[in-house]
């Protein structure tokens, strides 16, 4: 029994970081993938959403409108960015990584001058559960689901909709996609807004299980990128496996060694992916289906 | 023109001490610290065209070596000195394994900034959990978060009163540093060894065709601009007896990519004059007491980006250059109507 659960500890520590990888990495992978783009104002887009949510729940919303709320503030956000700034260094592609960390720097420093260093948060819903000696939050543990669940919605959108097959045209060959009619500076402007709102959504989910602090950005953008660079350019094929891998050396590491060793984990990880498969899993993967 | 300017203000801040007090001497000397790691990025930046996000590991690394060697050696005879040799060195060999990964392992484009990047928030996160009393080095404690403080200053043993590094000292100490760096850098960057790596920046593969070995190239710029970061962060540690994990994190790794693209980051002396001006306006901001330090330092980035990508200092000068050779292209009345007849 005891033995059961370690275990489920371990699985439910280990679905937690998956969940929260896969999350993370979803918006800023969407344009990473579309782009080229690494944009390190990701981690404030998750921070307005965990804003938003958090003040319209306090005003009185239900927490899944306010989820809501959350999500399409951030994406507005992302929209109105991308056709202020972002839009013109789409061929400058250092500067416009450049710009979303001067991006990041305003937003987290604005933030806490506006609302100061943290607002009352949440209840986190639904209480938890006990297992032997452990209680597990019945939230979290949904928010594996929620990922599952967001990675179909992803792939629904990208292979069944006229959006989705405009946007993988564009991905393959923007010249050539735009020479047979597809408007891709609009799909660019709609991916970065989705992107936005992507990471909106993982902060309103994230907000009742965190205090909101300016510089929570922070916090997600290492977790964000180092998922997006394992997984490589293509969403649909290189996120899942990489959150799960990444996940595993995570909780791992967290449980033998305490949550910054974890963390280091990850970041020793990144390096080393970038130098043997530069393109992430999904570049791999990609690279050996052609070589047959 | 530009030597006698240069000249006539290096000779300025040398008296300057005489002039001002010693509260605006040490704030100078705090301007003078970053100019090192800035003109390290420009150099790996702006004239070989790979941007390293993460300076900052290599600023801490010799920060906390001149830390833990200082307070284990003490301040008697030269072994402050040995403390910055070693400081310098350490910075040095990170620098030519990292650069040796990823240059000869085929890491290019985003992809260093990301492994740089990488680096310097391992290093952060690691210094940061040094908290416990576990992690000690020699008499050296790494102190976690609040980090190290208290390392003695560079001392020469001078008869009955040692020749200690501070004040005014510490200031000239700098400013001589400054001044021999900036000048060996443009001698550098204007020999032949500049402009392959200009070549370099601007088309590695047919840098390559042409027979210039671009690996061996990027990594010795990478580890010369590597050094400098280490040399700020020596003379940082050394200006205020302390350094933390913070200078290390995500916005301090920022803080140096904004000095050279404000500035223009190809071009020494416009990086120069920007760090020293945008320390000196952070400062500013931050003495008032209000916190919009930061967010003025991201708007002047994405200012520049979005108006004068090459950077504001370069810009100007361009245009002002631009105009005067306007002026004298301009052919008078009299040359005009003789010209025409």
């Amino acid at each position: 029994m005891t033995f059961l659960v370690q275990a489920y500890a371990f699985l439910y520590q280990f679905a937690d970081s998956f969940a929260f990888l896969v999350l993370c990495g979803l918006g800023l992978a969407i344009i990473f993938g579309m782009m080229g783009v690494i944009n390190l104002a990701h981690g404030e887009f998750i921070m307005c959403g965990a804003y938003v949510t958090v003040l319209t729940a306090r005003a009185g919303l239900p927490l899944p409108f306010a989820m809501l709320a959350g999500t399409l503030a951030a994406g507005l956000v992302g929209l109105i960015l991308e056709f202020l700034i972002i839009r013109r260094l789409y061929h400058r592609l250092f500067d416009s990584i450049v710009a979303t960390w001067a991006l990041s720097l305003i937003a987290t420093q604005g933030m806490l001058i506006v609302a100061g260093p943290s607002i009352e948060g949440l209840k986190t819903p639904f209480g938890s559960f006990e297992l032997g000696e452990y209680s597990f939050s019945v939230y979290r543990a949904l928010l594996p689901l929620v990922a599952l669940s967001l990675l179909a919605a992803l792939y629904w959108l990208f292979v069944r909709t006229r959006f989705g097959r405009y946007s993988r045209a564009t991905i393959e060959d923007a010249d050539m996609a735009r020479a047979l009619g597809a408007n891709t500076s609009r799909i660019y402007s709609q991916t970065f807004g989705l992107g936005a709102a992507l990471a909106g959504l993982t902060g309103a989910l994230y907000a009742p299980t965190m205090t909101a602090v300016p510089t929570m950005g922070q916090a997600f953008i290492v977790q964000s990128f180092v998922t997006v660079v394992v997984s490589g350019a293509d969403v649909m094929l290189g996120l899942a496996p990489s959150a799960a891998v990444l996940a595993f050396i995570q909780s791992l590491l967290t449980k033998s060694y305490g949550q910054l060793i974890g963390q280091i984990g990850l970041l020793l990880t990144v390096i080393i992916v970038v130098r043997v498969l530069p393109k992430g899993i999904s570049g791999w993967v990609l690279q050996r289906n052609a070589g047959h | 023109m530009f030597w006698s300017a240069f000249g006539t203000i290096v000779l300025a801040a040398a008296v300057l001490p005489m002039f001002v007090n010693d509260f605006a001497i040490t704030n100078l000397t705090y301007f003078l610290v970053w100019v090192f790691m800035a003109l390290g990025l420009s150099l790996i930046w702006g004239y070989a065209g790979i941007l390293s996000f993460g300076q900052t590991a290599f600023f801490g690394l010799a920060g906390y070596t001149y830390g833990v060697v200082s307070i284990n050696l003490g301040e008697g005879g030269l072994w402050t000195w040995f403390a910055l040799v070693v400081s310098l060195v350490m910075p040095l060999v990170l620098a030519v394994i990292v650069g040796y990964f990823m240059f000869y392992g085929g890491v290019r484009d985003v992809f260093v900034g990301i492994v740089t990047l990488s680096i310097t928030l391992v290093f952060e996160t690691f210094m940061a959990q040094t908290a416990g009393p576990e992690w000690t080095i020699g008499s050296a404690r790494l102190n976690g978060f609040n980090g190290m403080s208290n390392m003695p200053p560079l001392t020469i043993p001078w008869g009955e009163t040692p020749l200690v590094f501070d004040g005014t000292s510490f200031f000239w100490l700098v400013l001589a540093m400054g001044v021999l760096v900036y000048l060996g850098l443009r001698i550098l960057v204007n020999s032949r060894f500049g402009n392959v790596l200009v070549a370099i920046r601007e088309n590695p593969d047919r840098a390559e065709m042409l027979g210039y070995n671009v690996r061996m190239y990027q990594l010795l710029v990478f580890v010369i601009g590597s050094v400098l970061a280490g040399m700020s962060g020596v003379l940082y540690t050394l200006w205020g007896s302390y350094i933390t994990p913070s200078s290390m994190g995500l916005t301090a790794a920022a803080l140096p990519i904004i000095w050279v693209a404000a500035g223009g980051r190809k071009d020494l002396t416009a990086t120069l004059l920007a760090t020293v001006l945008l320390t000196w306006l952070s400062q500013q901001l931050a003495v008032k007491g209000n916190q919009y330090a930061l967010i003025w330092m991201g708007a002047i980035l994405l200012v520049v980006v979005l108006f004068a990508p090459e950077g504001l200092f370069v810009t100007v000068w361009k245009k002002l250059r631009g105009r005067m050779r306007a002026r004298q292209a301009e052919p008078s009345p009299k040359t005009a109507s003789s010209t025409s007849a």
